[in-house]
């Protein structure tokens, strides 16, 4: 079956001053796929979905979008990033908004949808992940999982076609982590195409139909998560999943 | 002096104080809000950087704000006198208020805006948000209570350069205790006409405080 590429990153090179973060990388997300990256801090995967989303200015190769060249014009890459929503580890709503504000403000204004319309829609939206009745609340009264439910709605409300997550149970305390990869999992199960980089390794190889192992900038092994979690390739990652276990203390 | 002619000196001083205060800094922020937003996003970590734009209005506004008040209102009476006709009274003495507040509220908006989270702003930038949303809605709406304290700043100063435009007959409160406390001796006109000055500017604070804290999301009620 043949799906089509929504999102293609080809052997781009990203610099921060000399430091080569990424190079010769390259990535293609197709329609309706779960991918999600994994590896170690600091190895590039925030930046690989910054890039994505035109956050990111790269010094070597191109993205496009369904084929269309994305350029460093903020015309171009404002049209893209309508289509690619995405959801950050802090959350990052609008303080001063409250909830139904934060999720309509980019659907009003940028997308210049109607003002009716959109309400619906988050309502409905906030309804799924069991909010609704936080509409009129201000970000501060939430929780974190439920700030960060609500930033995914708001990544929703703009009918994106692909949904990137960095990192979005990393500031959760443990008992909120859940209810936030709930509602990861059933977009997943609804078909959206969805990147997400995570940390939570039995939620990778839940969600997951494709996973990427970066390290130092560079790919080191991509699969199934069965192939990949069950029998890595690399000692690389093999090195890198032992850290997600501990041998039991052996006492004298 | 009568009661009822000090009465109306009074009443008339305050009026001509609130009318340069209020008048000025409504200018000052016509002049300094577009300002502060430029001096924002020029910054080297700011949306639109342009460091010889923001070094440029950098250095003007540094500039201006290193003339002591009373040497500015001298220096630009010649100017005062091409805008307003002349060069003493309340009117002409708008003209070196809002110079005065322009660069002072310039800074005090950048400040506010310079608050507002870097994660919030690429959230925005990552929906698509243009820069004119960007700033409206995300910079200065995000701000405001910030923004409100800085009126309550620029207010605050403004009435108290007001009070100094005063020593070259600048009119309203502060021309009338130079006048009677200075001048003419007469140390009781002075004292109420200071009393009146600091209520004005009690007023002023605590009406700022309370509408800020009124629309400030983050923390209270
Ligand atoms: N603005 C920046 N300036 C300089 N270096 C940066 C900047 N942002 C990121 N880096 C560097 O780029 C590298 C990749 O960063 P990135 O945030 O993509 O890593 P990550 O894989 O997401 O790590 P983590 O799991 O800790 O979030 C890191 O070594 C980081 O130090
Ligand atoms: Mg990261």
């Amino acid at each position: 079956m043949h799906k089509e590429e929504i999102i293609k990153i080809s052997h781009i090179t990203k610099r921060y001053e000399e430091n080569a973060i990424l190079e010769d990388f390259s990535l293609s997300v197709y329609e309706g796929e779960v991918v999600v990256i994994v590896g170690p801090s600091g190895c590039g995967k925030s930046t690989i979905l910054r890039i994505m989303n035109g956050l990111e200015p790269i010094q070597k190769g191109e993205v496009t979008y369904r084929g269309e060249k994305v350029d460093g014009k903020l015309g171009s890459i404002t049209r893209i990033r309508e289509k690619v929503g995405m959801v950050f580890q802090s959350y990052e709503l609008f303080p001063h908004k409250t909830i139904l504000q934060n999720i309509m403000l980019a659907p009003v204004l940028v997308q210049k949808r109607d003002k009716k319309e959109v309400k619906e829609e988050a309502l409905q939206l906030l309804n799924r992940v069991g909010l609704l009745e936080k509409k009129d609340s201000y970000p501060r009264q939430l929780s974190g999982g439920q700030k960060q439910r609500v930033a995914i709605v708001r990544a929703l409300c703009m009918h994106p076609e692909v949904l990137l997550f960095d990192e979005v149970t990393a500031a959760l305390d443990p008992e909120m982590v859940r209810e936030v990869l709930e509602v990861l999992l059933s977009l997943a199960k609804e078909g959206k195409t969805m990147v997400i980089v995570t940390h939570e390794m039995s939620f990778a190889k839940a969600v997951a139909d494709r996973v990427i192992f970066l390290d130092g900038g560079h790919l080191e092994e991509e699969g199934t998560p069965a192939e990949f979690f069950e029998h890595p390739k690399t000692e690389r990652a093999k090195q890198f999943l032992n850290t997600f276990t501990y041998d039991k203390v052996e006492r004298e | 002096m009568e009661f009822k002619e000090m009465f109306f000196m009074l009443t008339k001083g305050t009026w001509d104080t609130l009318y340069m205060v209020l008048i000025s800094t409504l200018l000052g922020y016509i002049i300094g809000l577009p300002l502060g937003i430029l001096l924002t996003i020029t910054d080297v970590d700011g949306i639109r950087p342009n460091p010889v734009l923001y070094k440029i209005l950098d250095v003007i506004i540094n500039v201006t704000r290193s003339i002591p008040f009373l040497i500015l209102l001298i220096l630009i009476m010649p100017f005062t006198k091409a805008v307003v006709g002349k060069s003493y009274g309340t009117t002409a003495t708008i003209v070196p208020l809002t110079v005065a507040a322009a660069p002072l509220i310039a800074r005090m908006v950048e400040s506010s805006l310079k608050e507002v989270d870097k994660g919030v702003i690429e959230a925005a930038f990552s929906m698509g948000a243009g820069y004119f949303t960007i700033i409206w809605k995300v910079l200065v709406t995000e701000s405001r209570t910030s923004l409100l304290v800085g009126v309550t700043i620029a207010l605050g100063t403004i009435l108290g350069y007001s009070a100094m435009a005063g020593v070259i007959g600048g009119g309203g409160l502060g021309d009338i205790a130079i006048r009677y406390g200075y001048y003419r001796y007469e140390t009781g006109i002075m004292i109420i006409t200071v009393a009146v000055l600091v209520i004005l500017m009690q007023i002023l604070q605590w009406a700022g405080m309370l509408l800020s804290k009124k629309i400030d999301r983050r923390r209270g009620k």
